[in-house]
Parts: structure tokens; sequence; C-alpha cells
């Protein structure tokens, strides 16, 4: 029924979408904003639990879960925070959602917990929540802070999820832990060392860069 | 148009009259031997290996030159030189494809991402190597014994395995004199290490061979003596005195000279003109660094063989001792700090 | 009009402080809360990955108790109590089937921390599961893997001479020359981490197996 009716305004709903200032404020982060590969943010979870898609993705997740609710809260109380103490109140915000989180993990897979290991609770210093936070959040609406913490998270998730598939199927020769060659496949073992990750971050950074010089010259 | 990475050094200025290619081309002359003789001892396959090296350098550069819109560099040896030391680095039976990848890697990660010739920090070859050692540790540690007979009847199977697959080892594989020792504490006669009648990588078999070349290159004028020298002579010096404490424990000075890799290394490798210090002292210093981390990596390290870490460890520091050690500007005196 | 600043600066200082114990304390009941509830899924989770590691490593067990050595005697504790623990399996008919015990050491790259098995009767280790271990990928990991080696700890020798100590100590030798019942067949390729599962199995054993036969009666159920 919507369909029909804005048929009638010759506008098709995907182009109010489009124009709406939302999507734009969600779709920042997922492309032209992304917090990796355009910011550069977050680097340590980026590199070091990006070995499997597995856990590439569950840090994704983990650390968009941070995002959105620590833009909320710190949203909702943007006009309470006194302007000196709101780094520090930000920080806690942030570290009581990374402990639940934690908690929560570990509910779901200790496998998954050990393997994520550290890095969990080092997401309290991941600066792309914090950035946001500060930059975004306090600033604006909770409906705005929604938006821009869902784009970011789904970028963050997008941009560990490229670098996790590559990394395990080049390394481990599975994604998703499926075997996707045939039997025989010589691993590459230094994708699923640390070393990899660099090497991979910077593939995807040359992509990046080179897709948007080449738009910047058309 | 100056650019920012514009070097400025002290005087003298004046130039010696050869150029690059010419000191070059008499490296690659003076690597033939050991290529020939590697060769000689492993069969076809190792002579595959060097040409699958030494193609994929010169390939990668002709292509990164064409792409980043240069002149093309490929006539001026200095990738020629990257294969065919990464080929000697290499053991016999090596997959090509890997060979393949790794000489792409040298180039494209250990040269033209730092700029091209004359601005690598690290060795290229070395580079090659070492991805290559991480990314396949058990085909890079696959040693098939020298002066097999079928060597030029027959090519190791594992040489042509298909790409992405992992090799097939045939039953015949033998432990390097330095993993030999390392675990099980079995010498290797010195003659043999001399003479490269050990298994071991492509050119890192005859000690005669590699001292030969650089012997060549120094007489030319084309090579700093004092690298090999220095890294030799710490190498000596430091598992002589271990040697002395516990000679039941440690293993003899000679075995640790002419054993591995350290003679390629010392003579070809750490003697990167680009990757190495330039004052006389400076390269003093880098070689004791290199030696001191041979023993270490080789005595106490987890791996048998550490000259490789050793080298780029010490292509690291090289700018950090040119920094420290300058030289005198001249008509000035030493300035006295209170 | 400096009183006029004083009094700003206390009303913002008693902002602040609103503020700061304000977040507190909605974080703090946002964390107790989730902590009350995970707590118990993560408690038998926990449980539910030491039980399969001991099923795995004795044999044919399907329940389990918890003891620890203090003041010279073994006692029975709480399955989910820290510390050094062994476990012992029973099986189906409540009859003792072995003894699992935890034991760690360097590998490699890391501390290594396995849990054996061992057959309190035939004086053998019967099985053998890595808990933790960071060893590379592709190499020393075998050790979790390669069937041969695994295959040592199916019967693997510890027994005791007449006077406590054992016979033969736990030996990591090259793959393929395995000659006797108490040598671990190692690994090509993973030298280094093979032998390390050596010299922490060999360790454990000389300190437990003497502890054990001497107190292995505590271990059977009173019927």
């Amino acid at each position: 029924m919507s369909n029909s009716k804005n048929d009638n305004t010759k506008t098709s709903f995907w182009d109010k979408l489009k124009d709406s200032p939302s999507t734009d404020e969600f779709m920042k982060g997922i492309w032209k904003d992304n917090p990796v590969f355009v910011q550069v943010l977050g680097m340590c979870p980026v590199l070091a639990v990006t070995n499997t898609a597995e856990n590439a993705l569950a840090m994704g997740l983990a650390t968009a879960f941070v995002l959105l609710m620590s833009n909320v809260l710190v949203s909702v109380l943007r006009n309470f925070i006194p302007k000196q103490v709101r780094i520090a109140s930000y920080i806690l915000i942030i570290a009581s959602f990374v402990t639940i989180t934690d908690y929560v993990i570990q509910a779901i897979s200790i496998d998954l917990h050990k393997s994520l290991g550290a890095f969990i609770s080092l997401i309290v210093v991941n600066c792309l929540i914090l950035s946001r936070a500060e930059a975004f959040a306090s600033k604006n609406t909770i409906g705005k802070s929604v938006l821009d913490a869902l784009g970011m998270g789904v970028g963050f998730v997008f941009a560990l999820l490229c670098l996790g598939g590559v990394r395990e199927l080049l390394g481990n020769g599975t994604l998703f832990s499926y075997s996707v060659f045939p039997e025989g496949f010589q691993e590459w073992i230094i994708m699923i060392l640390p070393a990899g990750g660099f090497f991979t971050l910077a593939i995807w950074l040359i992509f990046f860069n080179f897709r948007n010089q080449r738009k910047a010259t058309v | 148009m100056l650019n920012k990475t514009l070097n400025i050094n002290t005087s003298p200025h004046i130039k010696m009259g050869i150029s690059t290619d010419v000191i070059m081309r008499n490296v690659v002359w003076a690597m033939l031997p050991i290529a020939a003789f590697a060769v000689y001892s492993f069969g076809w396959s190792a002579l595959l290996v060097m040409l699958t090296t030494t193609g994929a350098c010169v390939l990668t550069e002709h292509l990164l030159c064409k792409y980043s819109k240069k002149e093309s560099t490929i006539s001026d040896w200095s990738a020629i030189i990257t294969g065919l030391l990464l080929g000697l680095t290499l053991p016999p039976a090596f997959p090509l494809w890997m060979a393949f990848v790794g000489g792409v890697l040298a180039i494209a990660l250990g040269k033209y991402a730092f700029g091209g010739l004359g601005s690598n920090v690290f060795n290229p070859a070395l580079i090659g190597r070492v991805v290559l050692q991480a990314a396949f540790p058990v085909a890079i540690t696959t040693w098939t014994p020298a002066m097999l007979t079928d060597r030029f009847t027959s090519i190791a199977s594992s040489t042509f395995t298909f790409p992405f697959m992992t090799p097939k080892v045939d039953g015949l594989t033998g432990a390097t004199p330095l993993s030999a020792f390392k675990f099980d504490n079995i010498g290797t006669a010195s003659q043999d290490l001399a003479l490269g009648m050990t298994s071991g990588s492509l050119g890192e078999t005859c000690s005669v061979l590699i001292l030969l070349g650089g012997a060549y290159l120094v007489f030319r004028n084309m090579m700093n003596w004092r690298i090999p020298a220095s890294i030799l002579l710490t190498v000596f010096v430091f598992s002589g005195l271990f040697y002395l404490m516990d000679s039941t424990l440690y293993p003899s000075p000679m075995f640790m000279l002419f054993s591995g890799g350290l003679m390629l290394g010392a003579v070809f490798m750490a003697s990167d003109m680009v990757a190495s210090p330039i004052t006389p002292i400076g390269v003093w210093v880098y070689g004791f660094a290199i030696g001191a981390l041979v023993v270490v990596i080789r005595l106490w390290g987890g791996q048998p063989e550490g000259v490789m870490y050793a080298i780029l460890l010490g292509n690291a520091l090289s700018p950090q001792i040119d920094k420290l050690i300058r030289p005198r500007v001249y008509g000035t005196t030493k300035v006295s700090k209170k | 009009m400096s009183r006029e600043t004083q009094q700003q600066n206390n009303s913002n200082s008693t902002k602040m402080l609103v503020a700061m114990v304000g977040i507190g304390v909605i974080c703090a009941l946002l964390i107790v809360f989730t902590f009350e509830q995970t707590l118990p899924v993560i408690a038998k989770n926990k449980a539910e990955a030491l039980e399969k590691a001991i099923f795995k490593v004795v044999p044919n067990a399907s329940s389990f108790k918890a003891f620890q050595w203090s003041d010279k005697k073994f006692i029975e504790v709480d399955k989910s109590t820290e510390g050094e623990l062994l476990y012992a399996g029973y099986n189906s008919e409540n009859a003792f089937a072995g003894l699992a015990i935890q034991a760690a050491g360097q590998g490699y790259a890391d501390v290594i921390r396995i849990l054996y098995g061992y057959d309190v009767k035939s004086q053998k280790v019967v099985g053998f599961y890595v808990l933790e271990t960071k060893e590379t990928p592709g190499l020393g990991d075998k050790i979790e893997k390669e069937e041969h080696f695994l295959a040592n700890f199916e019967g693997l020798d510890v027994s005791l001479n007449d006077n406590s100590t054992i016979k033969n100590e736990i030996e990591t030798v090259k793959q393929g020359t395995k000659e006797n019942a108490w040598e671990i067949d190692g690994i090509t390729g993973a030298t280094i981490s093979s032998r390390a599962i050596g010299d922490i199995l060999k360790e454990s054993t000389t300190y437990w197996m003497p502890i054990i036969q001497g107190n292995k009666n505590i271990f059977r159920l009173e019927e």
C-alpha cells in the first residue's frame, strides 16, 4: 500500500530513503567514513583477532554492541555530564558495557571467550568508541546517535570480516570453518600469524585509497 | 623538483667512474660459480628454483615500474641479483609456485614498498625469504641431500607442485648440519662443510666458492670488505668463547663459521650497499651486531638457523648507526661539550 | 567577585560529583544485573568444558570427583575449586576408571597446559588432551592433531620401582624410532613442541605417580 502511495507522488520509497539525512548518518560509517579503512581507528583488535572470520565477526559484533549502548547512554546523559569530567564519564560508561559484553560472551561460549582472550577487555581503549562518544553522541539526539553507532558498527564488522575472511581463507583454507579449497591446499601460515594481519590490512588500505583517488580524479 | 628524500652527505663528493649496473653485473658474476655448484650438487630442480625466483623478481620489477609510470629499471641488474640471492637461500626441491610468490614479494614488499632501488631499508631477497619461511615453514625446511645419483635424470616431485597445493615429500630428506647439531647433537665434518657436501639451501653449502666470489668483489673494490670480515670475526670469537667454556654443549667456532647460511649471508646479503651503514666504524658496529645475533639465535633460539633474522635486524639498525657515528666534517675540529 | 567564582566552583564540583556518582551507580547496576544473569550459565559452560576434557582422557568414565593433595593426603573438594586438582573418573557401574591430572610447562611459543589420563592399575598414561596452547599453527599445534603422536598416549608406561620411583622416565624420541613403552614418538617439524610435551609429562609423572600409588585407595568408592 505504501508503495502505491509513493508511486503517486512520483518518488519511490528508496529515493526518499536515499535522500533522507538519517540514511546519510547511517551510510557514512559503512563506506565513506569507514572506521577501519578510512579513519584507521581501533587497530588493536583489527590486527590481533582477525585470524579467522568467526573471531572477526564476534569481535566486530562485541565492539558494535558496546559502541551502540555507550552512544545511547552518552547521548541521553549529554546535558547532565559536566564538560570537565566528560572523558572520565565516557570511559566509565564504555568500561561497564565492555564488562557486560565480557560476561555475555563467556555465557555464549567459553571457547570463543578463550580465542578472543584479552582483546574483549581491550575494547575499552578502542578509540573508535571514545571518538564517537566525544565527536558525535555528546552533541546529537538519541535517534541520530543510534544511527551513527549502527553505521559505524556495521562498518567495523564489515572491515573486520574483510580481514578475517582473507586471512582464514589463505591461512587455513577455510571460511567460517567450512573447507573452501580441495584436499591438499597449502596453508599460508603467515596469514594467521600477526604479520599476516599487517599485510592484509595494508592490501585493503591500498585498495580503498586506490578507489578514492580514482574517484577524485574522475 | 627536489624532494624530501634527497640525501645530503658530507664530502667527499667525487664519484668513482663505475655505475650501479657495472657493480651489479659484477656481483652477478661473483655469484654464478655458486649457482653453478648448486646445480651440480642438487640437480635440475635447483636450476629451476633459481630461474623461477629470478624471473619472478624481474617480472615484478618491470610491472611495478610500468604501473607507477617510471622508466623500467630491470636493466640495472639489481632485480636479477635479488632473484638469484633468493633462489640461493631456498631448499633444492622447493615448489616452484612458492618460489615465484617469494620472488614477487621480495621485490614488491622489500623494494617497492620503500620506494625502489636505493630506498630499501632491508635486503629485498631476505624479505622474500623471511615471508616464505613464515608462510610455508614445512616446505622451506624440507631438505634433499646433496649429490643424489638421479639428480640429473629426474626432478623432485615437490618441484612441480600445482599452485596452492601442499608439496608431496619423497622419502629422501636430510637434516642440515645445524639442525642435526641442535636437535640431535650430531656434528658434521669440517671438510664436508667447506666443500658443500651437506644438505642445505642451494647456495649456502659451498663456503669456498662464496669466499672466492667475495674476494673477487673486494679485489675489484666493489664491496666493503669490513662487512663480511666483522661478521665472521664476531661469530668466530663469540662462539669460540662458549666452546672454550663447554665444548660438549656448544659447537666449535669452525662449525659455526662454515655451516648454515652464515657465509652467504655475510658476503652477499649483509653487504647490500643500500641497507648497511656508510662509515667504517659504523660498519664494524653493524657487523658486530649481526655476528652476535647469529650466535645468540643459533645457540639459544628456537630455530637452528638465525642468519636471516640477524641480518634483517642489522639492516634495521643501520640508519641509527649512521646517525650516531658521523664522520667529522672536513675542516672543523671536534666540538667539546662542556 | 572572588566569592562568586568560588560559589560557581563549588556548584560545579557538586555537579561533577553528582554526575560521576550517578553514572557510576547506573553502570554498577547494569554490571551487577548482567553478572547475576550470566553467572549460572558461565559456571555450567566451564563445568561442561572440564567434564568433556576429563571424559576424553579417562576411558569409560561417565562421572568424576575432584581431589586436592594437602597435608600429605587426598581430600575430596568441590569441582569448581581453584588450584591444582586431580580428577577421579568413574564408569557407569560406579567403579574407579582412572585419574585425570593437569600439567603445564614451557612450549615453543608459550606455556602449554595439558590434561592426561592415568590408569592406576596398569600404571600407564592412557589419555591426553591439550587444554591451552599457543604453538605455531600448522607446526607446533600438530601435538593436538597428529595421529601417530596421539597414539603414544594410549598406553605410555610410567610404572614404579619397588622404592617408589619411576622405572623409566618418559622421553620424546625422533619420529619413527620409538622402541620402548615409555618413549614418545616425536613429530618431525614440531620437534620442540613434541619434546615439550614429553618434558611436561616427565616432570608431572615423576612427582605424582609415587604419591598416587601410595594413596590409591582413597579413589575407590565406598560401597
